[in-house]
C-alpha cells in the first residue's frame, strides 16, 4: 500500500494506526514463532531497522521507504525492536502450546517479571491485563532501548502496544 | 520540583549551596542555572513588566527571549536561564525597565583584549561543533563562542534516538551524539572554546564577543561560521505572557538538562516534532500531559512520534487551538476550542483544561540577527522558518568571509545541521588555503547525504524553500 493509500486510513490526523490497516504477518506465521510487526507507514529518511537486522529480513529499497518485514527470513530476535528510533516495531508470537506474547519497547519505569500490568491499545486504553514474562533493561540492550515481553490472550496480539504498571 | 527517577537520564545529587533571592536564601545544585534553581524552589515570577505590572517567567531557557531577565549582583538584564547560580550571589526580581548602571566598572573594561583565530564559530550546537571539527582537521585554528554555559546546543537535551541513516549515527540518542561531539572538540588542540560568551556584533572584519558578563573581546577571524540556531515562536492568545507559558524547548532544557519539572499538568500546543517529542519526554519525567492541540487538520510531526504519545493515552486534538490561559500570577487553567476551516473557534466547542503549564511548540524562527548586522543578504522564506541568509551550496553567505550552518540557515533536523556544519567548515578551510582534496571529498559526500535526507515527501516544502535561497 502506498503512503497516499494509507493516508486515507487517517493516521495523519489520529496519530495511531487501526489494527486492520497494519501490515500484519499471516496467522500461520505468528503460530510458527516470533515475528516482527513494523508500524511505520510514513515515508521518512530512516533505516537503522534494516541496517541492523542480523538476517536481512527488513526490506528497504531506499532510506525514505516504509520498511517491510520478510516473514520467511525474520527470526523474531527483537533487535529491530531495540534499534528502531521511533519505537515503532513489535514482535508477536503465538507458538503452539506456549500462548501468545508481545515484545515491545518501553522507556518508562520497568515492571518486574511475573508482574500483572495493564495492556494498552494504540490509543492508550486498557484492553486486557497482561503478565510480564521478561524484561530487558537498557543497559542489557545492544541498542540502548529497554524492552518488555508480555503474555496476552490471542485476541489481543494485534491490539496491545503498550503497558502500564498498576499502582 | 526535581526529577527523582528518570528512565533515560540520571541527575547527580551534586553538592548544594545557597544564594540570596529578594530577602531569602535559595538552595541550588552545582552546575545549574539561576532560573532553574528558582524554578525548583517554586519561584516562577522572575520579573515584572514596566507599564502593565505583569509577571514574567521563564520561556525559552536558552538565552534568546529576555523573559527571564533579573538583577544579579547589582547588574540588571542578566539572562538567568543561561547564567549559572553561584554561591552567595544576590539575585533580585527586576521591576520594569532598568537603568544601565554606571557604577559597575567591570561593564566598561579597558583596554580591550583581541584574539586572532583563523576561524570563529558562533554557536556550539551540532552545526557549529561539526564545522569546527572539520576545519580543525584541515589544520585551521578555531575559536567557538557560545552564550550558553554548556556546549552542544539543543542536542544535549534530546533524550530520544535520532532518525536517519545508520552510517550517520541514527539510532543513537541526540544527547549521546552531542556529548561525543563535545568530547572531540574539547580534545582537539586546534579548537578553543568560550562558553557563557555572547557574540554581540559583526563589525567589518571583526566580531565583538562578551565573555562571562565581564570581559569584552575583539575577535579578528579570517572566516566566521554563524551557527546561532533558532528561537521558539510565540503565538497570540490572552495571557500568553504569564509565568507557566513556556516554549516547549525551554521545558526540555529545564527538564532534561537541569532535572527540574516544569509543573504537574501540561497542555502542549502544536503537534509538530518538537511538540510530540517534548510531550513524550514530559511523560518520562512523570509529568501529566492533558492534551496536545494542533490548529491544522493533520499532525505535522513524524507519525511514529505521535504514536508514542497516543499509546500512553495522550489525546492529539487536531483542528483545535488554545483560546486563552487563565491565572493570577501563574497559569491555572487553559481554554481550548475546535476551529473551523478559517481558523475561528467553533461556538460552544470551548472547554477548560486543568493545567499549570502551557507549552508552545508552534514553530521555530532562525536566529538571523547577527547575520543581518554583519550585512549578509537575507530573504523571507516561510518554508525555512522566516528570515534566512542567502547562500551558496557550500553555505557561504553573500559576504565572502561569513558562512552559515544549522537552523539559522533554515529550520531542519539536527542531522542536516551537522552536515551543513561539515560543509561550511570544509569550505572555509579550503578558502584559507588549508584544505586539500580530502576536504573536497567531504563536501561532496555531505551534499549527497543532505540530498538523501531531504528527498522524501515529508520535505517537499523545505526543498522548495532551499532552492530559493541557494543562489
Amino acid at each position: 500500500m502506498s503512503e497516499v493509500d494509507r493516508n486515507t486510513q487517517g493516521w495523519r490526523s489520529k496519530g495511531y494506526l487501526d489494527a486492520k490497516t497494519v501490515p500484519l504477518p499471516p496467522t500461520a506465521r505468528i503460530e510458527s514463532g516470533p515475528v516482527a510487526v513494523i508500524e511505520c507507514p510514513q515515508e521518512i529518511p530512516c533505516d537503522p531497522c534494516s541496517e541492523n537486522c542480523p538476517v536481512g529480513a527488513i526490506e528497504l529499497d531506499e532510506i525514505n521507504q516504509s520498511p517491510r518485514v520478510d516473514g520467511d527470513r525474520c527470526t523474531g530476535c527483537s533487535v529491530c525492536v531495540e534499534t528502531c528510533p521511533g519505537l515503532a516495531i513489535f514482535v508477536v508470537d503465538c507458538s503452539p502450546d506456549e500462548g501468545c506474547r508481545i515484545t515491545l519497547p518501553f522507556e518508562f519505569d520497568l515492571p518486574e517479571a511475573g508482574e500483572e500490568v495493564a495492556g494498552l491499545n494504540r490509543k492508550g486504553e486498557e484492553v486486557t491485563p497482561a503478565i510480564v514474562e521478561s524484561v530487558k533493561p537498557r543497559d542489557q540492550s545492544t541498542y540502548d532501548t529497554s524492552t518488555v515481553t508480555v503474555r496476552v490472550e490471542e485476541e489481543y496480539i494485534h491490539e496491545v502496544r503498550n503497558i502500564r504498571r498498576y499502582e | 520540583m526535581r526529577i527523582e527517577d528518570h528512565p533515560i537520564l540520571s541527575f547527580s545529587g551534586a553538592e548544594t549551596f545557597t544564594f540570596s533571592f529578594q530577602d531569602r536564601e535559595v538552595s541550588a545544585r552545582k552546575g545549574e542555572t539561576i532560573a532553574a534553581a528558582l524554578h525548583n524552589q517554586g519561584v516562577f515570577e522572575l520579573s515584572r513588566s514596566g507599564d502593565k505590572e505583569r509577571g514574567r517567567g521563564l520561556f525559552c531557557s536558552i538565552g534568546k527571549c529576555s523573559s527571564c531577565l533579573m538583577k544579579v549582583d547589582g547588574v540588571p538584564n542578566v539572562r538567568t536561564c543561561i547564567t549559572m547560580a553561584r554561591e552567595g550571589m544576590e539575585v533580585e526580581k527586576q521591576d520594569g525597565f532598568p537603568k544601565v548602571p554606571t557604577d559597575v566598572p567591570e561593564l566598561y573594561p579597558q583596554p580591550i583584549r583581541e584574539l586572532n583565530p583563523d576561524l570563529l564559530v558562533i554557536g556550539g550546537g551540532p552545526a557549529g561543533l561539526e564545522a569546527s571539527l572539520t576545519a580543525a582537521s584541515a589544520g585551521v585554528d578555531v575559536l567557538i563562542v557560545d552564550e550558553n554555559p554548556l556546549l552542544g546546543g539543543q542536542m544535549i537535551k534530546q533524550t530520544h534516538k535520532f532518525f536517519g541513516s545508520g552510517d550517520q549515527e541514527a539510532g543513537k540518542r541526540g544527547k549521546d551524539i552531542g556529548n561525543d561531539l563535545i568530547e572531540k572538540v574539547e580534545d582537539n588542540p586546534l579548537i578553543n572554546t568560550m562558553t557563557s560568551t555572547s557574540a554581540v556584533g559583526i563589525f567589518d572584519d571583526r566580531v565583538g564577543v562578551y565573555k562571562n558578563q565581564e570581559e569584552f573581546i575583539k575577535v579578528n577571524p579570517e572566516k566566521t561560521v554563524v551557527a546561532t540556531g533558532a528561537t521558539e515562536d510565540m503565538i497570540r492568545f490572552p495571557n500568553n505572557d504569564i509565568p507557566g507559558v513556556y516554549g516547549a524547548g525551554g521545558i526540555q532544557t529545564l527538564m532534561n538538562v537541569n532535572g527540574v519539572k516544569p509543573g504537574n499538568r501540561v497542555l502542549m500546543v502544536g503537534a509538530g516534532n518538537v511538540g510530540l517529542i517534548v510531550a513524550y519526554q514530559l511523560l518520562q519525567a512523570d509529568v501529566e500531559v492533558e492534551a496536545i492541540v494542533e490548529i491544522t487538520p493533520e499532525i505535522g510531526g513524524y507519525f511514529v512520534h505521535a504514536a508514542k504519545v497516543r499509546r500512553h493515552g495522550v489525546p492529539i486534538l487536531t483542528n483545535h487551538k488554545v483560546v486563552r490561559v487563565e491565572g493570577k500570577n501563574k497559569v491555572e487553567k487553559a481554554i481550548i476550542g475546535k476551529v473551523n476551516g478559517s481558523g475561528k473557534v467553533v461556538r460552544g466547542s470551548e472547554r477548560e483544561l486543568d493545567v499549570d503549564v502551557v507549552a508552545l511548540a508552534a514553530g521555530l524562527s532562525p536566529s538571523y540577527k547577527l547575520l543581518h548586522h554583519g550585512g549578509c543578504d537575507l530573504e523571507f522564506q516561510p518554508e525555512l522558518g522566516g528570515y534566512v541568509p542567502k547562500r551558496d551550496k557550500r553555505m557561504k553567505t553573500s559576504k565572502e568571509d561569513i558562512y552559515v550552518a544549522g537552523d539559522v540557515s533554515g529550520i531542519e533536523e539536527a542531522t542536516a545541521a551537522m552536515l551543513e556544519g561539515t560543509i561550511a567548515g570544509a569550505d572555509a578551510a579550503l578558502e584559507m588555503g588549508k584544505g586539500e582534496s580530502r576536504e573536497e571529498e567531504v563536501i561532496k559526500d555531505s551534499m549527497e547525504k543532505l540530498n538523501e535526507l531531504r528527498a522524501g515527501p515529508y520535505y517537499e516544502d523545505l526543498r522548495a524553500g532551499l532552492t530559493e535561497v541557494e543562489k
